[in-house]
């Protein structure tokens, strides 16, 4: 720290020194609420808030053993967020009873899939993804089946519980398993 | 005249810039360096100086709000003068900028100039060619559109593919929980402070160094570059066979920066601005979102790896790629530098190029995708259907009804993801074809649950027509006698 031939300017280096060392305390302190601020949206206590239960409509918009578009407005939402909050997903209504919510997102990059009732295919329409009509993978680049929103039906109204873009590491995945088929 | 002389030396007086600026004008290059080969980092430069002067003209109008940025782009498009034009110099340059960089870094490398002493200049300028695809990437989000929409989801997925962090990742790029507003104003900050600050600092530096090492000389074969004795044979040559920037060598750069800024204005005029497409309304879906043109690559290599190998290949590839290009200059500083004696060099280039050409090329018509209307708006050819039985038509029916036509095309319609099936029946027998359409596989979706039995025998029944005229289809030898009895073979029908 200090240099023995010139004790005048150690001691005012070693000023400059604990100035810097000031300085360094003082963005150090300061660091702590800049990085809070920044990783804001990654933090757990925002992102348990991200999701809720959302109503999708009547029962009656879903014929039983039918799949239709549905769109939900998401329930974190900024007034600039403008049509980007207004979310697509695809409702199957399995028997009258149960029901099936899956993300419009496929499951490789994120594109929006396209329901074929003739084929009872989801097509996407980006790298070709397939998925049959209960979500699970047909063919393609997807290594899974598509995202599954949990569901509950609550006088005569369809819930989901949603807020978060689907991605392929979601963790409410469709567990439905890998389809592969030889020829 | 005079006034001006007396202001410059007022000024001089109190800044004392005037000897230094003259130094670095001034400073010698080899002769042979006065090459249009050496035009390539200055245009560059000048189309950089160029997006910042267009980026703050459409900052002036532009609204970075996730609500407003399409309906702004709209009146620049529409309502304000020249606005259209503006974003096309704009989106045009930035197009410009990425060519001109990628040439400039190919002719440094083939010109080894990133060998010794020069390693930093390198190095610097590999992290300018990321903060110009950066500027690239973000760029392409501030137009705010259906394709920078689905292109922000494209991101997000790969993000999400990052072990542990994947997730935190996403809600970090995004800004929240969804695409949506605040994922705008992040790409803005990054677009238009933080890549173009970071950019300007490296700019200086790559400047700085090609100033104090002096630009790389003109590579003669057999002139190796040796650590110890480089930088006295460059001064000896500069000394030799040297001669002034200015103006020795700048009137090719500046010829060429003009030129390039005529060519960025005349594809403005003439080809007009980038888009906005569609509204960034994700309840929209019927849209096939593609990436800019710099992108269409990645767009065709991500379809065409291999599913088990896609993630470790997106989220290792780049790294090793970056890796790869600050490694160079410390693998291969010294040695030969003219691109005469470095066939590998060369064929790397080459290599690179025709790899990028083609994915771009595959990119602008994507063979993978689905043609998702085709079902409905590509009939099958009248040829495919004369002479036929009620029950083969009954079966192109159901290829039609049951969207086969989207991924299988017919005399060139319909979608490329399958294989073509103009002579399918050549390839498989009839077995062979009820188990592809039921069980599916090979990248196809079994159809089993979806066709009930008549529908598969007409469909099989329409596949088994589809082959040359004269050309038997393919049969199962062994079925006659598996079955106990030679079967009666259809003859071969014409088409």
């Amino acid at each position: 720290m200090t240099s023995p031939e010139s004790p005048d300017l150690s001691r005012r280096g070693f000023l400059a020194k604990l100035g810097l060392l000031f300085n360094v305390g003082v963005v150090a302190t300061l660091s702590a609420p800049i990085l809070a601020y920044v990783l804001s949206p990654a933090s757990r206590k925002s992102n348990a808030g991200y999701e809720s239960w959302v109503p999708l409509g009547s029962l009656d918009h879903f014929p039983s053993g039918q799949t239709r578009f549905a769109t939900y407005r998401n329930p974190v939402v900024h007034p600039w967020d403008g049509e980007t909050a207004d979310i697509p997903c695809w409702v199957r209504n399995v028997d009258g009873k149960k029901f099936q919510v899956f993300a419009i997102n496929c499951m490789h990059l994120g594109c929006p899939v396209r329901w074929f009732p003739q084929s009872n295919l989801f097509m996407c329409p980006c790298h070709g993804g397939a998925y049959y009509k209960d979500g699970s993978r047909a063919a393609g680049p997807p290594e899974r089946g598509l995202f599954e929103y949990p569901n509950k039906i609550e006088g005569g109204t369809l819930l989901i519980h949603a807020g978060e873009m689907p991605t392929p590491v979601s963790r409410a995945c469709n567990k439905s398993e890998l389809v592969v088929i030889d020829s | 005249m005079r006034l001006v002389q007396q202001l410059g030396e007022w000024f001089d007086e109190r800044l004392q810039l005037g000897r230094t600026l003259r130094e670095v004008m001034e400073h010698p290059v080899p002769r042979q360096t006065a090459s249009w080969w050496y035009v390539f980092g200055s245009a560059a430069l000048t189309i950089f100086v160029f997006q910042i002067a267009t980026g703050i003209l459409l900052a002036l109008v532009y609204v970075p709000s996730g609500a407003e940025a399409w309906n702004s782009l709209q009146t620049l498009n529409q309502q304000i003068a020249f606005g259209w034009f503006i974003r096309a110099l704009h989106g045009w340059g930035s197009n410009f900028m990425l060519a001109v960089v990628l040439i400039h870094m190919a002719q440094v490398f083939l010109f080894g100039a990133y060998k010794f002493p020069r390693e930093l200049t390198w190095i610097a300028g590999v992290f300018l060619l990321l903060m110009t695809l950066g500027m690239a990437f973000t760029g392409q989000i501030m137009r705010f559109d259906q394709d920078a929409y689905w292109g922000l989801g494209i991101g997000a997925s790969i993000a999400s593919r990052v072990p542990v962090f994947g997730p935190a990742l996403v809600n970090l790029m995004l800004g929240g929980p969804i695409i949506a507003g605040a994922t705008l104003s992040r790409f803005f900050a990054l677009h238009v402070f933080v890549i173009p600050g970071l950019l300007i600092a490296f700019v200086g530096l790559h400047l700085l160094l090609v100033l104090k090492l002096g630009v790389n000389e003109w590579p003669m074969p057999g002139r190796i570059v040796r650590r110890a004795t480089y930088e006295r044979e460059y001064h000896e040559l500069i000394q030799r066979d040297g001669a002034p920037f200015v103006p020795y060598a700048v009137w090719k750069d500046i010829f060429f920066s003009g030129f390039i800024l005529l060519c960025i204005a005349a594809c403005a005029l003439l080809l007009g601005p980038f888009g906005p497409s569609g509204q960034p309304d994700p309840t929209i879906i019927q849209t096939a979102p593609r990436p800019d043109a710099f992108f269409l690559w990645i767009y065709t290599l991500l379809s065409y790896l291999p599913p088990a190998a896609e993630t470790p290949i997106m989220l290792i590839g780049p790294v090793i790629g970056i890796l790869v290009l600050l490694a160079l200059p410390f693998v291969a500083g010294e040695g030969e530098k003219s691109w005469r004696r470095r066939p590998i060099a060369v064929l790397t280039i080459l290599l690179i190029a025709v790899a990028l050409g083609t994915m771009t090329q595959l990119g602008e018509h994507t063979p993978w995708s689905p043609v998702m209307d085709a079902w409905s708006s590509d009939p099958i050819p009248t040829e495919y259907l004369k002479g036929r039985t009620p029950l083969e038509h009954q079966g192109a029916l159901v290829f039609q009804a049951k969207q086969c036509h989207n991924c299988h095309s017919l005399a060139n319609d319909g979608g490329k993801r399958g294989p073509a099936l103009d002579s399918v029946a050549l390839r498989l027998t009839n077995d062979q074809l009820i188990r592809q359409v039921i069980q599916g596989g090979g990248n196809m979706p079994a159809y089993g649950k979806n066709l009930s039995a008549a529908e598969t025998t007409a469909l099989v029944k329409f596949l088994e027509t589809l082959h040359p005229p004269g050309q038997e289809p393919a049969r199962d030898a062994s079925r006659g006698v598996a079955v106990g009895a030679i079967e009666e073979q259809p003859s071969p029908k014409q088409r």
